[in-house]
């Protein structure tokens, strides 16, 4: 099996602890190994291009650069993570004057680019790589009876996915039809729930993250789940307002891919970080046919 | 009746101002643009914005710079890249709000008392300094710069509810080499 390098990201290790607790011991199940990347640093997101793009490029480049160091590829779950590290490495490999000069500064600071690595999403690396017969094989409960809408986000899908669709993106839907799970047919799955802008401007997010959440309710779902730390925490802390607002108490949970893929399994509530859910998950657990199976 | 819109002289535009932002966007394209408005119908903030993406395409290219650097339009865009991505002239149209954002922070003339601009430097200079970003400490900061303290309280709950599911981190993250980066974005920004 191939290797690759895990590079958290900062959510998952503050508000999207339940991520990384999930998908470390999930792709170990299936073989491998996911080391953390060395003294990684922030990929600085939306912010640092908005501020200063040399500096994106040079902060990225050096994550590049130590993983490049290891030989593997990348493994980033966070979709800003993912996009931040993908634009950069395409931009270092362009051979233009400017990224030029961003790698001869990497490089007078012990950090060499080559520009030999990839940066891959968990989602593309399990259903391409390591393959969904494989996923199956391991699978110790199905969740049959369990109704969720896949809710992709924006930045793993555009601009540059190269593993699926710009708008109707399967991926993860193939992937939880693995576990038992029914998706529904979502229109809404990538839409933007507004990232870092919702937080700041909660009239702007309580609409985005309605349209996304009452499309799931109108199509039945019993959960959203997502690959996105920050969709996963829009979607969660927004639903106070959007009852203010909209008059309509969802009550919708939201989880990642990976908690239900734990579960399936054979791990525990506990080991896949559900109590760390900010929306009640109880309506999940009377929605399982094996009742969630709480070993 | 009055005249509302500020009528805008030859001598008041920067024909200089299109280049710049292709440059910086590294999106030759603009000039492309047709106006067909599938960005703007594409955009989930659209209706929030002053001027709509296609708006903006046109002022770039126009060279109505003081228009396009006050417009909260750029801010307002949260780099979900629907409009880049169906662009029938391919232009790259969220690096080029990109561009418009570092401009308009160059030149300090982005809308001032709003939020965005203020928390993207904020954020910036965190992770910058530290290598990793601190959503307390970058929440703390905000609140005491630009909005009202107040702001502080109404978070207060979400801030409990975090806290107890253990998602909520009070240490001030951080890496190891932080010499490192210290020395590489101060060297980025040399010439030579």
């Amino acid at each position: 099996m191939k290797e690759y390098i895990y590079y958290p990201g900062c959510s998952a290790k503050t508000n999207a602890k339940h991520y990384e607790e999930s998908i470390l011991p999930v792709f170990k199940i299936l073989g491998v190994e996911l080391e953390e990347l060395p003294d990684w640093n922030c990929c600085g997101a939306t912010a640092s291009m908005s501020v200063d793009d040399e500096k994106s490029a040079a902060i990225n480049g050096r994550n590049l650069s130590i993983a490049e160091k290891a030989g593997k590829d990348i493994i980033a779950p966070c979709a800003a993570c993912y996009l931040s590290l993908k634009k950069a490495n395409n931009f270092l490999k362009e051979g233009s004057k400017a990224s030029e000069k961003i790698l001869s500064k990497l490089e007078k600071l012990g950090l060499e680019y080559k520009g030999t690595i990839k940066v891959k999403h968990p989602i593309e690396v399990l259903v391409n790589e390591i393959g969904i017969n494989l996923i199956k094989e391991k699978i110790q409960y199905e969740l049959r009876g369990l109704k969720v809408a896949s809710y992709y986000g924006c930045q793993v899908v555009r601009p540059f996915i190269e593993f699926d669709d710009v708008d109707y993106p399967q991926s993860m839907d193939i992937l939880l039809q693995a576990l038992g799970v029914e998706t529904v047919d979502f229109t809404a799955k990538t839409k933007c729930c507004g990232g870092a802008l919702s937080a700041n401007l909660e009239e702007l997010g309580a609409r985005l993250n309605y349209i996304i959440i009452k499309e799931a309710k109108k199509k039945g779902a019993d959960a959203i789940v997502t690959l996105c730390p920050l969709c996963l925490f829009n979607l969660e802390i927004m639903q106070s307002k959007i009852k203010k607002i909209y008059k309509e108490d969802f009550k919708m949970p939201i989880l990642f891919f990976s908690q239900l893929m734990g579960l399936a399994f054979g791990l525990s509530r506990e080991e896949m970080g559900f109590s760390r859910s900010l929306i009640q998950t109880k309506q999940i657990w009377d929605k399982i046919e094996i009742g969630g199976i709480n070993v | 009746m009055e005249i509302q819109e500020k009528v805008c002289f030859e001598e008041d535009l920067n024909l200089d101002f299109l280049e710049t932002i292709k440059e910086l966007s590294h999106c030759e394209e603009i000039d492309r643009c047709i106006q067909c408005g599938t960005c703007s119908s594409s955009c989930p903030d659209a209706v929030y914005m002053d001027f709509t993406p296609r708006k903006i395409m046109a002022l770039t290219k126009g060279g109505f710079e003081d228009t396009v650097l006050k417009s909260f339009t750029p801010w307002l865009c949260a780099s979900c890249y629907s409009c880049q991505v169906r662009c029938p002239a391919k232009i790259k149209i969220t690096d080029v709000m990109y561009a418009i954002k570092r401009v308009a922070i160059e030149k300090n003339k982005y809308p001032s008392r709003f939020p965005i601009p203020v928390m993207y430097k904020e954020m910036h200079k965190i992770l910058t300094k530290n290598g990793r970003s601190s959503e307390l400490w970058l929440m703390l900061n905000l609140y005491l710069k630009t909005l009202n303290p107040f702001g502080l309280f109404k978070m207060a709950p979400l801030g409990l509810k975090l806290i107890k599911t253990g998602r909520m981190s009070i240490k001030k993250e951080s890496i190891k080499n932080k010499k490192q980066l210290k020395k590489l974005l101060k060297a980025v920004k040399e010439e030579t």
